[in-house]
């Protein structure tokens, strides 16, 4: 069922009524049976994963839980007659215990990720391999479906044992209500992976109805929707256009694919992830931002730190820091400080522990060369521009007073924005060698003339369809900029009646009439379903 | 103050209620000059509702067939109600809808559209069914017709499948919007120009010569629902050239018609005597009959209802001789306008 879909909405308006209507203890069982049901249009098999990861986790958290309980008590008890260090070999006693529940988990999780969305990726390069080592043998590539959104409940799921485990949060003890966190049907498509922590309380909490929640959370679900439906699966004939024809476009053209490319995945993923944060607030249930103006970065680690804020900080937590703290790390950067100097020492176990997380960001967005190159050189991109400091120092040390200014400052962004939009360049052709070679015809092919000649007309966009594009994107501009002063959706219910009742029923119009969606249009999933 | 919020409520609802409304009408497609096919269905709402002939069918009835003549020269009072591609299936639920205003004496119902078994194309399911006023029969052929792309919702709220058309409006569309200028002649669509039959293409083999059980299913149920009511359907096939009309198919329609006891007229086997010349009575190289052509065929469909089938002579009802005074003065008009289009002298003059 896609978000775009009239399936979808006459589910979540059903819901929202339902949820209102039903006793107020009853609302969180409600979404569970909703969120399954949600499941099982997606693909009644993909019950079994979802089901099998909700399960696994939340025995193996009750386990950490009732064995960190167990000594806690244990010590408690037999404070008076144990020594200080008897107190410490029980205390890592139990944590070894817990640990190795942990691992058993994480490994069975990971596991079944690994197999289904991974393994014809491992077997298609073995084959590779053998071919060009010159030997016979091929291995069948398996052909497993992938359940919807199961890297995001995968780590989501993961991320709550891993904080049971640390002592963040206290485990769920019913198996159910960890069902719904697992499986709360907004964010299952495309996240964000939320922290238990985070969603859990409000996921529980009886929700009388208020309609101010509610009309603010059906704006934020129609301003999604005009992202996805006028921006997003607009732009996407052109970038289709531009994308699977490469032969025929390359030079100025891939400038044009990259950079259209850059506002089709920005509108769809922030379009589906206010359509997700929306209903959440219809329903009181508070889902965390996950964006926050990324395009307004005026570094690459900035950006990151703007862009699917809920994937960063996840695998900054429970990637980079473990690794960065582990005991082989600790003992490389003792290491690396006493051969290699202070200066390279240090850098070595930040480098490795950043590589891995690059690494991994990149596998997670998908099964193939592409994604890892791309996460690679955001990685190779941040390390340099952390290497290039003392440059930076020295150009602002010369002239102090270009940081700070409007122009040095829109040429951050302005940068920012063509490199990541340079390295998505390997998520949009998804081919890495076909990539190099587009990104080389930039500099061979000298088209310019497309820019301004019709040339963009056909692309399968008419001149109707840019003004409405430039139209959507000086939307889309003007709400940053006005979101940097706080919640617009909130500033406007403080407008008079009428003023506000025609800006939303102008956006609503604008999304009926100007939408991409419907006969003559494909619809689209969002982009990030995919990951 | 409650009072005052519920007028807020209530006003703001109405509003919008009215603002889609006005906005449905003017997206939606008028089909006044242009593909005037989907304007066809909607005019009979319009009618006086006591025809003895009611035809159903495809192209291949209302570009054929002459309910002018009929009244004119045997005062039988008809009406056709057929689109562009109509299936067979909405052939039948036209049929229902049409039985629920009036009991016609006799349905004719052309064979031609046993050849889809399964739903074709948005455009030709859009101007056969917009047209028909909701009721069971519509939603029934809605889902009966639609392709894999097709939602129900479109049908019910067509603004959503209409909602990108704001950019190619035209004038038509906002005067069509309260007010629909008149495409047939109780359901005739009227061409008088000529374009000879020249160099006809023979049928392409097929695969399978069988009429597939869904269109067979649906012929069944016509014939069903027509004897339950008792009139009599009469199945005819029109005298086009192609579509080509295999003796295979032939053969399986006349065995139908047989076992079902139903009259059966195959137009393409008396040309002789209809008269037909496909040098001067087709507008497009024989796929469809102009007006000449159409008329010379009614003629003989009438002198067979008359004569075998036995329908009375109502040209003495003075009521239904007035309304008809006026359609056949419409009915000259137009053909004297587009004799004038084309540059042609009237046969008559």
């Amino acid at each position: 069922m896609l978000f775009t879909s009239y399936g979808f909405i006459a589910f979540t308006a059903i819901l929202i009524l339902l949820y209102y209507l039903a006793p107020k203890k009853c609302q969180w069982m409600l979404l569970l049976a909703a969120s399954y049901l949600f499941y099982f249009f997606a693909g009644p098999e993909y019950l079994l994963y979802i089901s099998a990861t909700t399960v696994t986790v939340w025995l193996a958290a009750c386990a950490i839980q009732a064995r960190g309980d167990k000594t806690a008590a244990y010590v408690r008890e037999n404070r008076e007659t144990l020594t200080r260090e008897e107190k410490k070999v029980w205390k890592e006693k139990g944590k070894r215990a817990q640990r190795r529940l942990l691992v058993l988990c994480l490994l069975l999780n990971l596991g079944i990720l690994a197999v289904v969305k991974y393994a014809a990726f491992a077997v298609a390069n073995v084959n590779a391999l053998f071919g060009a080592a010159g030997l016979e043998r091929r291995f069948s590539v398996p052909d497993f479906v992938l359940p919807l959104g199961i890297s995001f409940y995968t780590f989501q799921a993961l991320g709550y044992l891993i904080d049971v485990y640390r002592g963040t949060v206290p485990a769920e003890k019913n198996l159910f209500r960890l069902g719904l966190f697992v499986s709360f049907f907004p964010q299952l498509v495309q996240g964000p992976i939320s922290r238990f922590g985070d969603l859990g309380k409000s996921l529980y909490e009886e929700h009388p109805f208020r309609a101010e929640t509610v009309a603010l959370g059906l704006q934020r679900i129609l301003w999604g929707y005009f992202k996805k439906l006028v921006i997003a699966d607009r732009i996407l004939t052109a970038v289709n256009a531009v994308i699977r024809e490469p032969e025929t476009h390359g030079g100025a053209w891939v400038l044009v694919g990259m950079l259209f490319y850059a506002l089709e995945l920005y509108a769809d993923f922030t379009g589906g992830i206010d359509i997700t944060i929306g209903i959440g607030q219809t329903l009181g249930i508070t889902v965390k931002e996950n964006f926050m103006r990324p395009y307004f970065s005026k570094s690459i680690k900035e950006y990151w730190r703007r862009w699917h804020i809920s994937m960063g900080t996840w695998f900054t937590d429970y990637i980079f820091y473990p690794i960065s703290v582990s005991k082989p790390m600790l003992k490389l950067s003792r290491w690396s400080r006493a051969h290699l100097g202070e200066v390279v020492g240090k850098r070595i176990p930040v480098y490795l522990s950043s590589f891995a997380v690059w690494a991994a960001t990149g596998i997670w967005h998908g099964a193939s060369w592409n994604f890892i190159v791309w996460g690679l050189g955001n990685w190779v991109v941040i390390m340099v521009s952390q290497e290039l400091e003392p440059l930076y120092g020295m150009f602002h040390r010369r002239f102090p007073k270009a940081e700070g200014s409007f122009w040095f400052r829109a040429f951050q962004v302005v940068r920012t924005v063509l490199l990541m939009s340079c390295l998505r360049m390997f998520d949009c052709y998804r081919d890495v060698p076909l990539t190099f070679r587009m990104f080389g015809t930039l500099f061979t092919e000298f088209n310019w003339n497309i820019l301004w000649d019709g040339s963009l007309l056909n692309l399968g966009l008419s001149a109707v369809d840019y003004g409405v594009l430039l139209a959507g994107l000086a939307a889309l501009f003007a709400v940053s900029m006005a979101q940097r002063k706080g919640s617009v959706r909130k500033r406007i219910a403080a407008w008079p009646y009428p003023a506000r009742a025609a800006l939303w029923y102008g956006l609503f119009l604008a999304v009926l009439l100007a939408g991409a969606y419907g006969i003559g249009y494909d619809a689209s999933q969002f982009i990030y379903n995919q990951f | 103050m409650k009072k005052r919020k519920w007028l807020k409520i209530a006003g703001t609802v109405l509003a919008v209620a009215v603002s889609l409304i006005l906005l449905q009408e003017l997206l939606m497609p008028k089909y006044i000059y242009d593909i005037t096919e989907g304007a066809m269905i909607r005019e009979y709402y319009g009618e006086e509702k006591d025809h003895d002939v009611v035809f159903i069918g495809d192209c291949e009835v209302y570009e054929n067939f002459s309910p002018a003549v009929l009244w004119r020269e045997y005062g039988i009072n008809s009406y056709i109600r057929g689109s562009a591609q109509q299936l067979i299936w909405q052939s039948y639920y036209l049929l229902e809808d049409t039985l629920r205003y009036e009991t016609p004496k006799v349905v004719v119902f052309n064979v031609l559209a046993l050849q889809y078994d399964r739903p074709q194309s948005e455009a030709y399911n859009r101007m056969t069914l917009e047209g028909m006023r909701w009721s069971a029969s519509k939603v029934k052929s809605i889902l009966a017709s639609m392709t894999e792309k097709e939602s129900f919702l479109d049908y019910v709220f067509p603004l959503l499948r209409y909602h990108s058309r704001w950019s190619e409006l035209k004038a038509e569309d906002f005067r069509g919007m309260f007010r629909r200028e008149r495409v047939t002649h109780n359901g005739y669509y009227m061409r008088v120009d000529v374009r000879p039959a020249e160099n006809v293409p023979e049928g392409r083999i097929l695969a399978d010569y069988r009429f597939g059980d869904n269109a067979w299913d649906y012929l069944d149920r016509i014939a069903d629902l027509c004897q339950e009511k008792g009139i009599l359907l009469v199945l005819v096939k029109a005298p086009s050239l192609y579509p080509y009309w295999y003796p295979q198919w032939e053969e399986q329609v006349e065995a139908y018609a047989l076992e079902r006891g139903l009259p059966y007229l195959n137009f393409l086997e008396l040309t002789e005597e209809t008269g037909l010349d496909f040098s001067q009575d087709t507008y497009d190289a024989g796929l469809h009959l102009n007006l000449s052509g159409a008329e010379k065929i009614t003629r003989y469909l009438g002198a067979y209802l008359r004569e075998d089938i036995g329908l009375a002579d109502r040209r003495g009802e003075k009521a239904l001789a007035d309304r008809w005074r006026d359609k056949l003065a419409a009915y000259e008009q137009d053909r004297d306008a587009q004799y004038e289009k084309y540059g042609m002298t009237p046969p008559d003059r």
